[in-house]
């Protein structure tokens, strides 16, 4: 019953979400206000961050706590190649993400024996050692000083632009890509492996599932998209630095927006992000530079609330009242 | 290689070790008998690292001495943690356990960075230069009787366990938890004792190691890594095995600087986690449950 109604267009469990991307596509064109922008774009570059760890966290239940490596791989990748080589970041980011995919089946392949706990704990040893190495790493990355993008105005080819809006509309596109592929992955006989892996790895591996392959695939797309969405963050906020890119509180915070929206979930990511974000950059402009940890000691707090109460985060019971609304909604009776 | 360059290295390898033991002997009290990964661990030796910076630089007050003040403190905060948020989370599946100390862990640091800044602070006392040059190694007193000091806890926890109701009960309910609760232990006691007791460990060893090592609000991630290390080394759950993993990682890592350099040390650090986890997970001692 629930697929066919998705071939209705007037099913309001279509037309909600569709509701929902028109509004995302129409704010640019509604408003100008940069911070407005800025906002709305944080807060997609945290779904895309947090979608992309859902994929292994949510779906295989491998708890990375490294995926700051990843990003700043990509981020590292596409700036330095612009900057040595001229190459544009629009194909460095591909480099980026064929880097840390490459990169990431070798740790997977290794780690990957271990469980729980222990997978979690050599994420953070490697990104770690990461990101000492590229602190270390003065002549390359600039080490502890950072790294700066060269700014050249409006140029599209080289990634940069003027004005925030079409940020907004290649981190929108991203997001889509992902969710988009984030419903065919949980609805595929892969996802379904996915699953599997997370509930009862024994099981799973008794069923002939082969657990090694599915966990590196599932490791791979995930770090692309970080890598990739390391690169959107090198152009847009034009400075890199290993210990703010690549560092075990981002890897937390990649992680954050699906733990409280909810892991294994389609939206969870983005309705986390949703909630999150506009709290930290609120604080963060209300607070200014100096009080740079304020917004953490909040998502630490929420983190720790989300444990206790809503365990399988917030977008279940959105998800509930959100099935009461669309019964209500036009349309909605007949399916 | 001069000798004294080495004896130099072994020798502090094994006075950092000592520290390492005794940080590590509170996480494995902790996992061993609540099955807890408390990815907060080395926060809460921040958090004691600072209290005896603020004793010292306020009041003038010996870092030694305030460990009578940082012992109690974090035995109280461990207490606190364990009844309000650990507790809760029991029966929950380990990923729950962990995002809930990974949101200590965040809150940890971020009050410290919100209250302190990310200085990097150092406490400065009469005896925090000097040597005593044993035929060209030097042997720096703070670290000497920091270790000292990190030895006997560690052998009055030890006496504790063995010899004390409340020790062989903690023991017990490591090993049974169902059977030690029918024989009559008070398993939610024992837990927030066991937690208390490991964060006190921390809170000493963070004020020890505040006699002669820098002071920031992120300096604990290392320091739970290494703790990590040196659990699984020893096999998770095991007090000995912590004691020897404690001083087998000083070592290594002393070592591992001076072929290397100093900046070094905390990539080697994470560099030996990575292949103790890989190589052999189940500890050198046999014991672990990797």
């Amino acid at each position: 019953m629930k697929i066919k109604t998705l071939n209705n267009i007037f099913c309001p469990k279509l037309y909600l979400p569709l509701i929902f991307v028109l509004i995302l596509v129409a704010i640019p064109y509604i408003t100008s206000n940069s911070y407005i922008l800025h906002l709305i774009i944080m807060m997609l570059f945290y779904a895309v961050l947090s979608g992309a760890w859902n994929i292994l966290g949510g779906f295989a239940g491998q708890f990375s706590l490294g995926h700051a490596a990843f990003f700043g791989l990509g981020a590292y990748t596409s700036t330095l190649l612009f900057i040595s080589r001229k190459i544009s970041p629009w194909l460095g980011m591909f480099v980026g993400g064929g880097f840390a995919v490459i990169s990431s089946l070798i740790i997977g392949f290794l780690c990957f024996r271990l469980r729980g706990h222990f997978f979690s704990l050599v994420t953070i040893a490697f990104s770690e050692v990461l990101r000492l190495l590229f602190l270390n790493w003065s002549s390359l990355t600039g080490g502890p000083v950072g790294l700066l993008v060269p700014l050249l105005g409006n140029s599209p080819i080289y990634f940069q632009f003027s004005s925030r809006k079409p940020y907004y509309f290649i981190l929108l596109v991203m997001l889509l890509i992902l969710v988009f592929f984030s419903y065919k992955i949980r609805k595929s006989q892969m996802g379904l492996f996915f699953l599997s892996i997370r509930e009862d790895e024994v099981a799973a591996q008794s069923l002939g599932i082969n657990i090694l392959k599915y966990k590196l695939i599932a490791l791979s797309i995930s770090v692309f998209f970080i890598a990739i969405a390391g690169t959107f963050y090198a152009q847009y906020i034009l400075f890199l630095h290993p210990d703010s890119a690549m560092s075990l509180n981002f890897s937390v915070e990649i992680a954050l927006p699906s733990i409280i929206g909810g892991m294994g979930t389609i939206w969870g990511p983005v309705v986390g992000s949703f909630i999150l974000t506009p709290i930290s950059e609120f604080i963060r402009a209300l607070l200014g530079g100096g009080y740079a940890g304020v917004y953490l000691i909040i998502h630490g707090g929420i983190l720790i609330l989300t444990v206790l109460l809503v365990p399988s985060g917030v977008t279940e019971k959105i998800i509930k009242y959100y099935e009461s609304v669309l019964k209500k909604m036009p349309g909605g009776r007949n399916h | 290689m001069e000798f004294t360059v080495l004896a130099q290295a072994i020798v502090n390898g094994l006075l950092m070790g000592g520290l390492y033991a005794l940080i590590s002997i509170g996480l494995t009290l902790i996992f061993g008998v609540m099955r807890i990964i408390n990815f907060a661990h080395g926060d809460l030796m921040m958090l004691a690292m600072y209290i005896t910076y603020w004793m010292f630089t306020l009041y003038g007050i010996d870092p030694f001495i305030s460990l009578l003040m940082t012992i109690p403190t974090l035995f109280v905060i461990g207490i606190v943690i364990q009844k309000f948020l650990i507790n809760r989370v029991l029966e929950a599946p380990p990923a729950s356990q962990m995002f809930l100390t990974l949101g200590v862990m965040l809150i940890a640091q971020n009050v410290a960075l919100l209250i302190w800044k990310a200085d990097y602070r150092a406490i400065r006392t009469y005896y925090t230069g000097s040597v005593v040059n044993l035929s060209g190694v030097f042997v720096s007193i703070p670290r000497v009787v920091s270790f000292s000091i990190s030895i006997i806890l560690t052998c009055i926890l030890y006496v504790f366990l063995t010899r004390t109701k409340s020790g062989r009960a903690m023991r017990a309910t490591a090993q049974n938890r169902e059977v030690a609760s029918l024989m009559g232990v008070n398993i939610s006691r024992i837990y927030t004792l066991a937690f208390g007791i490991g964060t006190a460990c921390v809170g000493a060893a963070g004020t020890l190691l505040s006699t002669f090592y820098y002071i920031s609000p992120t300096v604990g991630t290392v320091f739970t890594l290494t703790a990590f290390l040196t659990v699984v080394l020893g096999g998770m759950g095991s007090f000995t095995g912590a004691l020897f993993g404690g001083l087998i990682v000083g070592l290594a890592e002393s070592l591992g600087t001076v072929y290397t350099a100093t900046q070094y040390r905390e990539l080697i650090t994470f560099i030996l986690f990575i292949f103790i986890l890989l190589l052999k997970p189940s500890g050198l001692f046999g014991k672990s449950r990797v």
